[in-house]
């Protein structure tokens, strides 16, 4: 057989790839679609909560997930991004909210490049606690900054108009931008971890001292990799702030960390889908839990459920019905 | 996309309507329903200064008024505000777009209120603030659209300090939240303590929060300072009392003054860690017989006596209520001009008025935590030393920074 018809035939396993990726597709399509018309059927504020916490949550779990770094500090980066666009909109009010939130972004981007040439030297528990470490520093400047408005917050930031044209003080408008936003997000982290750095960094993840051995600046890639997350959380703060018009030392507490882990292990930790569920779940059991009778118990029921979850599904629920999915269905 | 469009000519068509029913129905009660929404923290660290008991007193004061104001049903809801900023303004944001909220009570964490306060500003809704401790609530972040009922910083330094000098303890050492909460109170004692010809011997500023304080009362201790102040709160204020009760201040010759401290706190901690303390208060439940009676009633539902915020949250309630009755209308500020054009005289407020810049001044008292021989009961926690009349505890209006106010 030439050579010409045996690239030409489809072979069954690149067909078989073929339809896994319009399988995939079709449902991003469809998850999209959701994502568009879910502002009719639900309040849009707290979809747009959810929309933030997820691309945090998204973003802490591309370092848990595919890099193995479990980072107890990432609420500093939602603060700074959050703390920087407040800041620059309240204070200049010419500026364009996409230009506070790029700016927010860049500010966190910047500190995780500080945070981890730092940190990523350790491992384990030594990096968790030193991540820790220096989000509570930020805690500090934080509440001690004229800036911030300490304990108070800072207050009346404007959501303004996007590129200086579109008003985005009707909850609609903010929606669709927060959702835009979310996606671009998303589809960062998605190319990511399927690029061929993402596999080096599954491949750190599973046996650095190999990687090393293969010739792999492992550094470099954990550096890269705690960037683009810290850049991340960065926007998700940012938006944030735009979204409720304040920022608050809620985000720049050890709590907040805290909470990211709770909603990226929930969800499925590793898995690209998980932290948007997680923070889904999350988010709304707080929702639903405050304005109920059992208000009281919020933390307690929070806390069970995840008690629940860590012991029996412990890849969390997108990792549990992935793996349901993979053994029916493939 | 059909599906999409049709949805928002549905919508279109629903804010259509209700924008019709909004201008038809102005001068009358929206929704034929007064709505009122209680925030405040269930489950965190302000729970018994307000949390569900406040809830309670506002039920209370719904019924009471007879559930109906002209004919309209009274509608309570609540949420936890978790205290935090955003939870509590997201709330109240969804009250406002989904359930048209009329008025919103409770309020406690004062990043909470002032995020709330900004949302209701936004929206012209009314805001009854009675957990807030920050003066600034209504100096540089006063707003037309909310009161602020019970206390602030303000009265209780300047009650405290004045008192405590002319008592006279007159070196102090300060004890400060290294925040600007702390930072601010602290500033205020230092002008009423010097004022009063008093003087600040040394202080300490302690980060927030802080757990272990031996080393911060030891250094009190070795000041020489007749008396300790605490301008810290909440857990704060908790674990420093009870480090300077193991460290046997108030038995080696120095006094503590407390410039932030509720009912329950000094319920929970004791007698014995507490006694003698003096602090300022705008209300106890037994300091005269209309408040004993409103109290019992709270005790028989509760279990609990009310703390000054859950009386506060009793108190601009009904005012409220009565505003609203007399103005025949729910708009925030045709009730809010009615609300300041009556006194305010009930079982909790005496002398009471709503200053231009929210402000509602009554007179404050100066307490003192009795000793363990002295209480009679449970809940026999306080004696009322002395009034401090409104027109002089609450921050004078010419020192205001208030946009409202003119200067």
């Amino acid at each position: 057989m030439p050579a010409s018809t045996l690239l030409k035939a489809p072979t069954a396993v690149a067909q078989r790839q073929r339809r896994a990726n319009l399988r995939r597709n079709a449902f991003y399509i469809a998850l999209i679609g959701v994502g568009l018309v879910a502002p009719f059927i639900a309040y849009p504020v707290f979809l747009m909560k959810i929309l933030c916490f997820a691309l945090f949550a998204c973003a802490f779990n591309l370092l848990l997930g595919y890099a193995g770094l479990l980072s107890f500090g990432h609420a500093a980066f939602l603060a700074t991004g959050g703390y920087a666009t407040g800041y620059l909109l309240a204070s200049y009010p010419g500026l364009t909210p996409e230009l506070g939130i790029l700016a927010g972004t860049l500010m966190a981007t910047l500190l995780g490049v500080l945070f981890g040439v730092l940190s990523i030297r350790r491992q384990g528990i030594y990096f968790a606690m030193v991540t820790l470490a220096l989000a509570q520093l930020m805690f500090f400047v934080f509440i001690q900054a004229p800036f911030t408005g300490g304990e108070d917050g800072l207050h009346g930031v404007p959501r303004g108009e996007l590129f200086g044209v579109i008003s985005l003080r009707s909850n609609l408008a903010m929606y669709y931008f927060v959702f835009v936003i979310f996606l671009l997000g998303y589809a960062l982290i998605q190319r990511t971890v399927h690029s061929p750095f993402g596999q080096v960094l599954k491949a750190i993840r599973e046996n650095e001292p190999r990687a090393i051995s293969l010739g792999y600046n492992v550094d470099a890639y954990k550096l890269v990799a705690f960037v683009i997350s810290a850049g991340l959380a960065g926007l998700a703060g940012s938006t944030k702030t735009v979204v409720f018009q304040l920022a608050s030392l809620t985000d720049a507490h050890w709590h907040m960390s805290g909470e990211v882990i709770l909603m990226t292990l929930l969800g499925g930790v590793g898995t690209l889908l998980g932290p948007l569920m997680g923070a889904g779940l999350v988010v709304s059991l707080q929702h639903l839990l405050a304005q109920s009778p059992l208000g009281n118990w919020v933390s307690v029921i929070l806390g069970a459920i995840f008690v629940v979850c860590v012991l029996s599904f412990r890849s969390g629920i997108i990792g549990e019905l992935g793996a349901i999915y993979r053994k029916n269905f493939k | 996309m059909t599906l999409i469009k049709k949805r928002l000519a549905a919508s279109i068509a629903m804010a259509a309507a209700t924008a019709v029913v909004a201008t038809t129905a102005q001068a009358e009660i929206s929704d034929d329903e007064v709505r009122i929404g209680y925030l405040a923290d269930m489950s965190g660290t302000y729970r018994d200064l307000a949390g569900p008991g406040g809830l309670t007193a506002l039920e209370m004061a719904v019924a009471d008024f007879g559930g109906s104001v002209n004919g309209a049903p009274i509608v309570v809801f609540s949420a936890d505000d978790r205290n935090s900023a955003d939870v509590g303004a997201n709330t109240v944001r969804e009250w406002i777009d989904q359930r048209n909220v009329d008025m919103v009570a409770g309020l406690v964490a004062s990043s909470v209120t002032i995020a709330v306060t900004k949302v209701l500003a936004e929206n012209d809704r009314l805001g009854l603030v009675s957990g807030s401790a920050a003066s600034s609530v209504t100096n540089e972040h006063c707003t037309p659209n909310h009161i602020h009922w019970v206390y602030d910083t303000y009265p209780l330094a300047n009650g405290t300090a004045k008192a405590v000098v002319e008592q006279g303890g007159d070196t102090w050492f300060l004890l400060t939240a290294d925040y600007a909460f702390g930072h601010a109170l602290e500033a205020d004692v230092t002008r009423v303590v010097e004022a009063n010809g008093g003087e600040i011997v040394g202080g300490v500023r302690h980060p927030f929060p802080t757990s272990d304080f031996s080393s911060y009362i030891l250094q009190a201790q070795g000041s020489g300072a007749k008396i300790v102040g605490l301008a810290n709160a909440g857990a704060d204020t908790v674990n420093a009392i009870t480090t300077a009760s193991q460290f046997g201040i108030t038995q080696s010759g120095q006094q503590l003054a407390g410039l932030l401290i509720f009912l329950n706190d000094v319920h929970a901690l004791g007698l014995e860690a507490t006694q003698n303390l003096l602090l300022t208060t705008g209300w106890y439940w037994d300091m005269d017989e209309q408040s004993w009676e409103w109290a019992q009633r709270y005790f028989d539902e509760v279990g609990r006596m009310p703390t000054m915020v859950q009386a506060g949250i009793y108190s601009s309630t009904m005012h409220y209520l009565k505003a609203v009755e007399a103005a025949g209308t729910d708009e925030a500020q045709a009730v809010r001009e009615q609300m300041a054009s009556e006194p305010i005289n009930d079982f909790f407020a005496r002398n009471g008025r709503i200053r231009e810049d929210g402000r509602m001044v009554h007179d404050m008292y100066l307490a003192q935590v009795k000793t363990p021989e002295a209480s009679t009961g449970e809940w026999d926690l306080y004696e009322i030393l002395s009034t401090i009349p409104a027109e002089e505890a609450y921050r004078p209006l010419s020192e205001s920074q208030c946009s409202l106010v003119q200067n």
